[in-house]
Formats: structure tokens, C-alpha cells, sequence
């Protein structure tokens, strides 16, 4: 078979990049544009992101949601990992299946019907809406994908490491936090970028149960394009894309570092 | 064949023989009392009751899945025995947890921490103990020398072969000076070259340290290279326990003979017992004599193992030998230092022999086809009852 990419693979290649990737340039070419006019070129120029200094809504929003996202964090990769725990570790205890069914639930579930469930807790319990249901709301949101990312580290996690850690003495939570968290930090650490990110990203979610006082980022950006769009959000979304593109990095080399595999027995001599 | 004959020379050796089992008074350091395990419907071990003494290298010795691990890891404190009690030193040990236990584990899979250095790896059990740092740099120092393993402190394990990571996991669990070393299959991994060097050096790191150690493995050859006694074990159960010369020459049933090394199992009925000898009828090759058995009597149904290197095999008539077949050689297969030499008796009963190639000759004495004698002295086959 020949090698290398044919004149299809590369066009193919080409066409899918342009058909992602497009849009999002324009997006940041145009954050450069010294025209007030979104679709009118007048030069290159960094005004809008000088502009976006002084534009206080818009950094109280983003102040708000990077609070937000790294309580979020915090709390789903503490919870997600205890999730993944049970479910690797406690063996076939009652309801298993189910409790598995449940914390995967938030994966394939519509953020609107996410939304619209946490909004009526919310009311029923009379808790007054803003940070901090936001903040709950996400939080419920993202565990899910820290407990899937932990999960599939503890599966191929060698449990004699712990026994050995056991038999050489080592109490049982020592071990837990010699042993298995540094080996399984990784993944946690990956979880907890993502959780980050969707958090950062989330508008449906944060729409239905923030309150007043607590605009996050993504919400302040929509209800300004409804009034028409402005060169200023161009450069606060090209930071976001910059912000984004970094936690994705990181979360791949990390779920990467997680995935590769201990040392083989026997093996090469 | 049992490998004992190559076994260094040791203090313990020049002092007489070492065999605290024979001796009343001698208190073991380990007992399984009547211990069982079972695991959703399979036994793993079935009330077994077993001795270790101080000093021994003592071999579990079965096929696989006979319980062997499980026995070994009751002892660690890994598993709970569902009935009986396992004792050290006299203490009841069976509800004490494994990091709380002075017994330390060789692992198969060496398991050792991949996020630390051979350094980290050899000292992690001596910091738990709380040692002062230079205590630990020195009890390090001295094991990494023991083992050949100076320069590779800061490696990974990643970073080593196959014999340097076993050799690690073998510094780990020895730096702890444990009352009682366990190792599970400990050279399954490594090439037959290698294990067979280690198999001599684990019986040097022994005698050194003056430890005790119990090895589970399903290799004979293993076990009778290293062990000063062998437990046989099958389906749970201890079927014998013994030196490897007296399990290899005195199996105590069909099973054990025809588990360890090769064996013609002779079925047949005891004709006559007294104390001169036992002689025996067989459908397959006759009347045969054999030594004087204990509590024999004629009508017993019973088996002669006799081990293949114990017959000789000539192409004349041979005279004063107490048991004598003729028969046809069927199949020769060469095997360097001997040749096994597969005999057919009238239609059906082939009878393994065995003989060492002593010279160089290219073209050997017996051929395929050829007929032959057999013969065998009265003390060479084994009476076995079970
Ligand atoms: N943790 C376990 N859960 C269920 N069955 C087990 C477990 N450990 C061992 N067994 C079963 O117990 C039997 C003995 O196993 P083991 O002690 O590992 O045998 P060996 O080491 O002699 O090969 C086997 O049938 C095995 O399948
Ligand atoms: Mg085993």
C-alpha cells in the first residue's frame, strides 16, 4: 500500500478544516478590524480589546463566570471521582446498574430539559437564584464527565500496587493518597480542566437558573449580539477561543499522560 | 533429575541436616489451622493444615488454580479465611490487617510503583515504619548491593529490564526483614536462563539473611531446586508434604507420582507381602518384585510407579536382576543429556525408560523396532495404595 496522502485525502482533510475552523477565523481576523462596521474592513488594528478594558459589564460577566467555573470544577471532579470510585471499587452492591445509568444520564440528557429540572428544584426549595445555583446547576452538569475520564483510569488501574503499598506496611487512606491518587492524578486533573471548560461555555444551563446579580459570560455575550454585533465581542470571544483551545491541550496531553500504561513485567531483558 | 546435587554448599549444611520438621520440640513459625476459603461456589482451599518452621524455603507446589495464591495471600492478609486460623509465631495473625503484619510479599506481577524510583520503590516500606532517614539510606545502601542494583537508583521502573525489575520487587519486600518472605511465582516472567540463575540466588539471599521464605509456583523444577520441603498441593488440599527427594522417590499416591517428573504407573494386585519383599501381578508386564510395603496384603489393589531413568534398558538377555520384561522399542526421543526410549509391551502397554547419553557416539545402541530387555531392581518402583 502506498504511503502518504493521496490528492482525496487532502482534499477531504482541507475541505472538513475549513468547513470547522472557517468561521471561527473570520471571527478573529475580524476582532482585529479597526472599522466600528463588523462586516467592513478598515486595517488592522487592537482598539476593541483596549475598548474591552473599559467595558465593565462585560469583565464583571467574565470575573463571575471564571469564579463559577472553577467552583465548578472544584466540587465535580471532588464528587465525579468519589462517583468513579463506587462504581469501580464497592463491587456489585445494590443498584449499581442503576446508580451507573444515573451518573451517565447528564451525558446524553438536553441541556434545556437540564435546565428547565434544576430551575423547578430551585423554585420548590425557595432558593434564591444568581451565583450560586449557577454554580450548583453546573456543577451537576460536569461531574458526569470527571466520573466517565476517572472511571477508565481506575479500570485499568493494577490493584496489587495497593496491596504491595499494604503489605509494606501501608495503612489503607496512606495508601490511597501515596499510591493510587498520584497515579490516577492525571485523569483527575483532565476531568477537572473540562469541567472547567463546559462551565466556562455553558449559556442554556446558566439561562434558566442564574438570578440578578450573576451574568455570566456567555450570557452577557448573547444579550448583546441581540442588539446587533459588536467589534468588542469579536475580541472578547477570540479570548475565549484562545482560553478554550489551551484548556483542550491540556486535557488531552493529560488524558494521554493517564492512559499510558505502567511499567510491563518481564519484558524486554 | 531433582537438582539437588547442584545445591552450594552452606553453613546450615556443614551443621548436619536441617530438618526441624522431624523434631517434636521445634515450634513452627507459621501454622494454617484447618483454614478454608471458598469463592462463590469454588473452594479454594479446604481445611488445610500446614507447618512452616523457622529457616525453611518451603514450596506450594500444583497445578494452576489449586489454591496455591490463595493460601499465600491468607498469609499476607490480602484475603480472610472463611474457617480456621493462620498463626505466627504462635499468635493468632487471622483478623490482623496486612500492613499491620510482619510478612512481606514478592508480587508476580512485581508491583511496583511506577511513580517512583528504584530508590523510592526499595525504601517505601521502611519509611512507613518511621525509620530515621539514615537508617533507611543505609539498609537501602546495603540491600541494592545484595541485589546488583547500585546505579540504577533514580530509574523508573519503566527504565529496567525485566531481571532488574525483579530483582527490585525482591530488594522491596527484603529491605523489611520480614519474618516471612512470600513469593508468588516470582521468576514466571523471566527467561529460562535467568531463572534458573535466580532460583540459586534466592536460596543465597536465604541463607544470608537468615529468613524464611515460602514460594508458590507451579514449576517442579523450581520447587525442587529451591525448597528445603514441598507441599503438593490439588484442588485445595495438601496431598503430600515432604523433601523433593522424598516426594520424587516416595510419592504417596498415583496423584503426586504422576505430578512430579515422569512415571510408569503399573496397576496391578499384591500376590504375596512379607517382610523379604512384596511381589505383585500385573496384566501389563507380569509378576514384579518389589521392596517389603507396611500394612500390605495380598488382594490389594494397588500401582508400582516406577520413574523412567530407574529402568535399564539392554539389547541382550541381562541375569540377576529382580524384575525383567521384553518388549519392542516403539518411539526414541533424544533429548541431548538423555534419551527417553518408549518400549512397547505385547499390544497395548508402552513403558517409558530413560538413559543418559555418556558418550558421544552418533549412532545409538537401540534402535526403533528393536527388541530389547528391561530391568529394574526390587527398590525401584514405589508400592503406592492411594
Ligand atoms: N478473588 C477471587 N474471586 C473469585 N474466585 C477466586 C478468587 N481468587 C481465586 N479464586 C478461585 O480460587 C481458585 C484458586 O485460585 P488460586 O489460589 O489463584 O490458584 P493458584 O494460585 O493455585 O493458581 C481458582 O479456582 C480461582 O478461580
Ligand atoms: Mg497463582
Amino acid at each position: 500500500m502506498r504511503r502518504g496522502l493521496s490528492v482525496f485525502n487532502v482534499t477531504s482533510i482541507a475541505l472538513g478544516l475549513a468547513f470547522l475552523y472557517l468561521p471561527i477565523l473570520i471571527l478573529v481576523i475580524y476582532s482585529f478590524n479597526a472599522s466600528r462596521l463588523v462586516t467592513v474592513w478598515g486595517g488592522w488594528s487592537t482598539r476593541w480589546y483596549v475598548s474591552l478594558l473599559g467595558n465593565e459589564a462585560m469583565l464583571e460577566a467574565a470575573w463571575i463566570s471564571l469564579r463559577i467555573a472553577f467552583l465548578t470544577a472544584c466540587a465535580a471532579t471532588v464528587l465525579g471521582t468519589l462517583a468513579a470510585l463506587a462504581l469501580v471499587r464497592a463491587g456489585r452492591f445494590r443498584g449499581r446498574l442503576l446508580f451507573s445509568g444515573l451518573v451517565y444520564a447528564p451525558l446524553v440528557m438536553p441541556e434545556v430539559i437540564t435546565g428547565l429540572a434544576l430551575l423547578l428544584l430551585f423554585v420548590a426549595i425557595e432558593i434564591e437564584r444568581g451565583f450560586w445555583t449557577v454554580t450548583i446547576a453546573h456543577t451537576t452538569l460536569t461531574m458526569c464527565f470527571v466520573t466517565v475520564i476517572v472511571q477508565a483510569r481506575l479500570l485499568g488501574f493494577d490493584r496489587s500496587l495497593e496491596e504491595a503499598a499494604m503489605d509494606l506496611g501501608c495503612p489503607p487512606l496512606r495508601t490511597f493518597i501515596t499510591v493510587t491518587l498520584p497515579l490516577i492524578a492525571p485523569a483527575i486533573a483532565a476531568g477537572w480542566v473540562l469541567a472547567f471548560m463546559l462551565s466556562l461555555d455553558d449559556l442554556v444551563v446558566a439561562n434558566f437558573v442564574t438570578g440578578p446579580g450573576a451574568t455570566t459570560l456567555p450570557i452577557r455575550i448573547y444579550s448583546e449580539v441581540r442588539l446587533g454585533v459588536k467589534p468588542e465581542i469579536n475580541a472578547i470571544c477570540t479570548i475565549i477561543i484562545g482560553v478554550v483551545a489551551a484548556g483542550i491541550i491540556v486535557a488531552s496531553l493529560l488524558t494521554k499522560f493517564a492512559g499510558a500504561k505502567p511499567a510491563p513485567i518481564g519484558g524486554q531483558i | 533429575m531433582n537438582g539437588r546435587g547442584n545445591r552450594p554448599d552452606n553453613s546450615a549444611r556443614t551443621r548436619g541436616p536441617f530438618a526441624p520438621w522431624t523434631d517434636p520440640d521445634a515450634l513452627p513459625l507459621v501454622r494454617f489451622e484447618a483454614v478454608s476459603k471458598h469463592f462463590a461456589g469454588v473452594t479454594a482451599v479446604d481445611a488445610l493444615t500446614l507447618d512452616i518452621y523457622p529457616g525453611e524455603f518451603f514450596a506450594l507446589l500444583g497445578p494452576s488454580g489449586c489454591g496455591k495464591t490463595t493460601l499465600l495471600r491468607m498469609l499476607a492478609g490480602f484475603q480472610t479465611p472463611d474457617a480456621g486460623r493462620v498463626l505466627l509465631d504462635g499468635t493468632d495473625i487471622t483478623d490482623v490487617a496486612a500492613h499491620r503484619r510482619p510478612v512481606n510479599m514478592m508480587f508476580q506481577s512485581y508491583a511496583l510503583f511506577p511513580h517512583l524510583t528504584v530508590a523510592g520503590n526499595v525504601a517505601f516500606g521502611l519509611k512507613q515504619d518511621g525509620l530515621p532517614k539514615d537508617e533507611i539510606a543505609a539498609r537501602m545502601a546495603e540491600m541494592l548491593r545484595l541485589l546488583r542494583l547500585e546505579g540504577l537508583e533514580t530509574r523508573k521502573p519503566h527504565q529496567l529490564s525485566g531481571g532488574q525489575r525483579q530483582r527490585v520487587a525482591l530488594a522491596r519486600a527484603l529491605v523489611k526483614h520480614p519474618r516471612v518472605l512470600l513469593l508468588d511465582e516470582p521468576l514466571a516472567a523471566l527467561d529460562k536462563k535467568l531463572r534458573g540463575e535466580t532460583q540459586f540466588e534466592l536460596m543465597r539471599l536465604k541463607e544470608r539473611l537468615g529468613l524464611t521464605f515460602v514460594i508458590v509456583t507451579h514449576d517442579q523444577e523450581e520447587a525442587m531446586t529451591v525448597a528445603n520441603r514441598i507441599g503438593v498441593m490439588n484442588h485445595g488440599r495438601l496431598i503430600q508434604v515432604a523433601t523433593p527427594s522424598e516426594i520424587y522417590e516416595q510419592p504417596n499416591s498415583r496423584w503426586v507420582a504422576d505430578f512430579i517428573g515422569d512415571v510408569n504407573l503399573i496397576e496391578g494386585r499384591i500376590v504375596k507381602a512379607d517382610a523379604a519383599g512384596t511381589t505383585i501381578a500385573s496384566a501389563s508386564v507380569g509378576t514384579l518384585r518389589t521392596a517389603a510395603v507396611a500394612d500390605a496384603r495380598p488382594g490389594d489393589a494397588v500401582a508400582v510407579a516406577l520413574r523412567p531413568e530407574k529402568i535399564r534398558i539392554a539389547r541382550d538377555m541381562p541375569v540377576g536382576d529382580v524384575n525383567r520384561v521384553e518388549g519392542e522399542v516403539w518411539e526414541i526421543g533424544y533429548l541431548g543429556d538423555f534419551s527417553i526410549y518408549k518400549v512397547r509391551l505385547g499390544d497395548a502397554f508402552v513403558i517409558n525408560t530413560a538413559a543418559a547419553n555418556v558418550t558421544r557416539l552418533i549412532e545409538r545402541p537401540v534402535g526403533i523396532g528393536d527388541r530389547v530387555w528391561l530391568t529394574w531392581a526390587a527398590d525401584a518402583g514405589v508400592v503406592l495404595t492411594q
